[in-house]
Parts: structure tokens; C-alpha cells; sequence
């Protein structure tokens, strides 16, 4: 098991509930859900599909909101900013990495890492640096003029993870980035994965299926049903 | 820049989709233009007349002529500074198909009430000396490929017989308003042959023409000049020469209004093409829109992205359709010159086809951006993969 370097509490979730609307129906997901994570923390959310752990994710990244009970993130009650704060501390706080990768086709790997950064102040020539050394952090230096289509299933995850990190978020959140890859790509990105909470430090909440996944995270939290139990990996 | 870049790469993401619906906007564009132009050419007669002249008619129809003894009693009219008269001989060159404008004028008053018309001066002198003599614009030339000392003979309608002309002189507008396709000839000509022929329509004119010492005196001198002839034989109607005009346009004034309906049918028609392609690439980008969202873009971006694409490919479409009303309409305008002797792009049309382009990009884009804007982060994601 993987070193685990708590310096703080980083997100604290208290008592989320969360449901969604069908037709006339109240689906309960989430129920009183409350747990910390600690700065530098590597946790697997694991449980069987429609347990909530995606939207569980979605809460913590801020962009679904609680029901009822709150989500602190670094001093920040996320519930209570609104969509604009929102949007702004997403961008500055948190990478996102995805199943599908989600890269925007007609951009060049170098231009999709560069995406976050439009929304800096940094120059162009800041901006160029910050995006080659993401490149250079995952592997892809040689590849910053291909687009997407001209790049491997682990190789476009590789890019999509220096998009996630290329601002320095506080937090990193991954929804199955494994799920879409062959077992020797996915053994790369979990590796990626594995340094950038080792080496840079940074925290990362991924939802997976995979237990070998889950394997390479510090804690795994099952939900069954919308409730949490902790099992220590 | 960046964002620019991504504008034009995302309009191509499907090129045949783009490449149609800018054809359509072209075609559209163009349409409306050549449309507009049909419109304008209408007017050509209203927009070129001057405010410096009258025109004086029988009061019952124009069809009726007034007698050749008013040019004097108009000619004393307070405010009236020339009087000239012209006859619509309604002659035919060979066939109908040949038609062009073709009026029996007094040469020395005429000419000199419409310095538009520009000859040259030793031109001027040979049509004026020689009574069977005609001048003739520029464009009538050169549709029939006349030259000075040419001999046209043209066959009476209105005025029957056959009459016999010598091309005298050439002239050419003086802007491009001016009509160069009409045809000139000596009033008393056509009024000697009358009194041999039918005396009874001799010492006749259709209209009089009266040139204005100070044009803002035209609602003083129509009402002094129809004052003069009431309750005589021919009692006279006189107007400006651009209410004249307008008498004519209101004739056909139904035709232009459905010229006018289906020139703005043809853009709300494709603005729902345009609508409908934009919808169409929102829809497949919703996940792309929550990943921009999720990454921190505001609403704005995602807007400013929709509406970018959309403005881009209508201003595409709307530029070459721009570009290509230009040498259409001058094709259209050669070939449609006996209805349209002026057919001249105007810059209101012009502006107007930028206008509508602007206000179809966005109109196609709101719709599209008002969904993409609305879109739930995690709903948006969920249709990724």
C-alpha cells in the first residue's frame, strides 16, 4: 500500500443527500453521506452501477449541487457559490479526467491542454511552457501536434490527465479512466496516476469498476444504494 | 485567436453539411440581392427624376393629348423658367421584341431641361438641323449596333405609318441613373406628317414639361398651371416629375410587392436552414459544451462558440453571395436591358445583405445556445462515449 501523506483535510463532506426527478417521481441517490479527504489522499469510490458514485463525484467536483447537507473543499462551501463563482473555482481547483477521454477533436493535444488556460491570466509564452511541461509530465512531448484521432486510446487519456493538471488544480477527479483502455494502457494511466499523487502530491478521488484500479488508491469507499461503507485498501 | 481557430475548425467538422448550407446562403444572399435590384430598377425612373421639373398631362388620362397652343400660356406663369413638350410615339424597331422608350420632343427646350443626357456638341447641332433626324442613348446603340448616319426606320402604333430616322447623335448619361436606352426624335416631324396624314391629331402633345425657376415653388406653379386650364376643353393635371414616375410604378406596384415578400421569404427560409444545420451540430456537441462547462468556461463562452460558428459560415455564405450579386446582376442587367435600362447594384442592397446575414447568424444560433447554455454539466456528460 502506497504512502499516504495527510496534511489536512481537503474536502469534508457532511451529511449529502442528493436525488433526481423522474416523471413524478423522487429517486433517492445519495443519503446523509458524510466522509473527509485528506490532502494528497488517493481514494477509490467503488459500488455497483447506480449507487452514486458518479454523482457523488459530480458533487465533489462542483458541478451537480447537494440536496441537502454541504461540501467543503479547501476552506470553500461549494454549495453556496453560484454558477459563475462555480465555474471560476472549477477551473482553478479541479481537473477533470473522464472514461471517453473527452478531448475536443479539432484541437491539437498541445491545444487541448491549453484549453484550462485560456481562462488565466498567463501569457502565451506562460501558457506554452505550463502546456509542455503537462506534455513532458505524461509522457506525450513528441505528440503535441497530433489530434486526437491520430493518437492511441491510452495515449489521448495521457492527454487528457495533462489537461487536468496543466493549472495546477487542488484536486484531481477521474470517472473510470480506465474504463475505455486495454489492460496495458490502463496499467499506464493508473501508473501516471500513481505519480502524480506520489511525486506532485496531488488528490485524487477516482470512481472505478476495475478493482485493480482500486487497488493503486490509498482508501476505497464503497457505496451500495447511496450509502457509504469504507473498506481500506 | 485560439478561439477563432477553433470557430473555423468546428464550422468544417463536417464539411459537406457546412459547404451546402453556405451554398444555400450564397444562392439565398444572391437571390435577395438580384431581387432587390429587380425593385430598384422599378424605381430607376422615380429615383432619377428632378425636383426641378413638372409635368403636365390632360387631367382625364394620359392617353389624351393637350393642344400645342398652352406652351405659350404656360411660359407665363409666375415661377416657370422653360417649357418643353414630348409626344410617347410607341414606334416598333422590326418586331415588338425590339421594344425601347421612343418620344417625339422639341430638340432646344428638351435637351436643355435634361442636361443628363449628355451630347456631344457638334452631335447636338446635326440631330437639331436635320427634322428626321434621332438621338439615341448609348446602350440602345449599342444593342442594335447603330451608328451616327444610320439609318432606322420604325413601324407606327400609336402614330401608324412608317417612319424613317437618321441616327444624329449618340447620348450617354451623366450618372449611372440616367436611361441610355431611349430614343429622340423632332416633334415637329411627327407633327407635319400628322397634319398630312390625320389632321385632326396634329398640333397635339402628350405632355408638357416645365422646368422650375426654384423647386420648392412645384406645389405653387401645378396648382397655377392646372388654375389656368380649368374649365377649358383639356383641362390639365400637373405633378412633380417624380409623382409622375411614381403613377407608373403604382401600376405595377402588386408585382413589386411580391417581388419584395419572396425577396424576404427567401432569407427567412434559409435562416431556418441555417437554424435547423446549428441546431443539428449543438446537439452532437452537448458533450462537448459540458466539458468546456465542467472545465470552467462560462455561459457566455459557450454561447459566444454557438453564435461564432453560426455567424461564421452565414458571413462565408454572405460574402461570396455578395461578391457574386455584382457580376450576376450585370449579366441580368445585359440581358434584361430592354426592361431594366438601369439595373445597378445599390449600397442599401448591399447593406441590407450584410444586415440579414448578421440577423440570420444569429438568429440560427439562438436556439442552439440557449439549449447548449442550459445544459446540466452531469446530463451533458452522460452523452459523451
Amino acid at each position: 500500500m502506497p504512502a499516504v501523506q495527510h496534511e489536512g483535510i481537503i474536502v469534508s463532506i457532511n451529511a449529502v443527500s442528493k436525488s433526481y426527478q423522474r416523471g413524478s417521481q423522487t429517486v433517492p441517490v445519495l443519503e446523509g453521506i458524510s466522509f473527509d479527504i485528506a490532502r494528497g489522499e488517493f481514494l477509490a469510490l467503488m459500488g455497483p452501477s447506480g449507487s452514486g458514485k458518479s454523482t457523488l463525484l459530480n458533487l465533489i467536483a462542483g458541478i451537480d449541487t447537494v440536496d441537502s447537507g454541504s461540501i467543503i473543499v479547501d476552506g470553500v462551501d461549494i454549495a453556496s457559490l453560484g454558477e459563475a463563482d462555480l465555474a471560476g473555482w472549477r477551473s482553478a481547483q479541479v481537473g477533470f479526467i473522464f472514461q471517453f477521454y473527452n478531448l475536443i477533436p479539432v484541437l491539437t493535444a498541445f491545444e487541448n491542454v491549453e484549453l484550462p488556460l485560456l481562462l488565466t491570466s498567463l501569457s502565451r509564452r506562460e501558457r506554452r511552457e505550463h502546456v509542455e511541461t503537462a506534455l513532458e509530465v505524461v509522457g506525450l512531448s513528441d505528440r503535441i501536434e497530433h489530434y486526437p484521432s491520430q493518437l492511441s486510446g491510452g495515449q489521448q487519456q495521457r492527454v487528457a490527465i495533462a489537461r487536468a493538471i496543466v493549472t495546477d488544480p487542488t484536486l484531481l477527479v477521474a470517472d473510470e479512466p480506465t474504463g475505455d483502455l486495454d489492460r496495458v494502457s490502463a496499467g499506464e494511466i493508473l501508473g501516471l496516476m500513481t505519480r502524480l499523487n506520489a511525486d506532485f502530491g496531488k488528490t485524487i478521488i477516482m470512481v472505478t469498476h476495475d478493482p485493480r484500479a482500486a487497488e493503486k488508491a490509498h482508501i476505497i469507499r464503497h457505496l451500495e444504494k447511496g450509502v457509504l461503507s469504507d473498506v481500506p485498501a | 485567436m485560439f478561439l477563432l481557430k477553433l470557430l473555423a475548425r468546428n464550422a468544417f467538422r463536417h464539411k459537406l453539411r457546412t459547404l451546402l448550407t453556405i451554398l444555400g446562403i450564397t444562392v439565398a444572399i444572391l437571390a435577395f440581392g438580384l431581387l432587390q435590384t429587380v425593385v430598384s430598377a422599378w424605381y430607376a425612373g422615380v429615383n432619377a427624376s428632378s425636383a426641378t421639373r413638372l409635368i403636365t398631362r390632360n387631367a382625364v388620362s394620359l392617353v389624351f393629348s393637350l393642344p400645342i397652343s398652352y406652351q405659350e400660356r404656360l411660359r407665363r406663369i409666375e415661377g416657370v423658367a422653360s417649357v418643353s413638350y414630348a409626344n410617347w410615339f410607341g414606334g416598333v424597331y422590326i418586331n415588338e421584341k425590339n421594344f425601347f422608350p421612343n418620344f417625339a420632343i422639341e430638340p432646344h427646350s428638351y435637351l436643355a431641361l435634361y442636361p443628363e443626357f449628355v451630347v456631344e456638341p457638334d452631335q447636338k447641332r446635326s440631330f437639331i438641323a436635320d427634322r428626321k433626324g434621332c438621338l439615341i442613348g448609348r446602350k440602345l446603340a449599342q444593342r442594335f449596333g447603330w451608328k451616327i448616319g444610320d439609318s432606322v426606320p420604325l413601324k407606327g402604333t400609336i402614330f401608324p405609318g412608317d417612319w424613317e430616322f437618321v441616327v444624329r447623335g449618340i447620348y450617354s448619361g451623366a450618372d449611372k441613373s440616367t436611361d441610355e436606352s431611349q430614343f429622340f426624335f423632332h416633334w415637329d416631324y411627327l407633327n407635319e406628317t400628322l397634319k398630312k396624314t390625320i389632321p385632326r391629331r396634329a398640333d397635339q402633345t402628350g405632355i408638357y414639361l416645365i422646368g422650375l425657376e426654384n423647386p420648392q415653388s412645384a406645389a405653387e406653379v401645378s396648382l397655377a398651371v392646372d388654375s389656368t386650364f380649368k374649365n377649358s376643353l383639356a383641362e390639365t393635371l400637373t405633378e412633380t416629375e417624380k409623382a409622375f414616375q411614381l403613377n407608373f410604378v403604382a401600376m405595377t406596384e402588386a408585382i413589386v410587392v411580391a417581388i419584395r415578400i419572396v425577396s424576404f421569404v427567401v432569407i427567412i427560409i434559409i435562416m431556418v436552414v441555417v437554424a435547423n444545420t446549428m441546431a443539428m451540430t449543438a446537439r452532437e456537441r452537448i458533450g462537448e459544451y459540458a466539458i468546456f462547462k465542467a472545465m470552467g468556461f462560462k455561459s457566455y463562452h459557450i454561447a459566444g462558440l454557438i453564435f461564432g460558428e453560426s455567424l461564421f459560415i452565414t458571413i462565408c455564405g454572405g460574402a461570396l453571395g455578395i461578391l457574386l450579386t455584382f457580376p450576376v446582376a450585370h449579366t441580368f442587367g445585359e440581358v434584361m436591358g430592354q426592361f431594366f435600362p438601369i439595373f445597378q447594384v445599390a449600397r442599401s442592397t448591399i447593406y441590407m445583405d450584410m444586415l440579414f446575414c448578421l440577423l440570420v447568424g444569429v438568429v440560427a444560433g439562438l436556439f442552439p445556445a440557449w439549449r447548449a447554455v442550459r445544459i446540466n454539466i452531469a446530463d451533458g456528460l452522460r452523452r459523451v462515449g
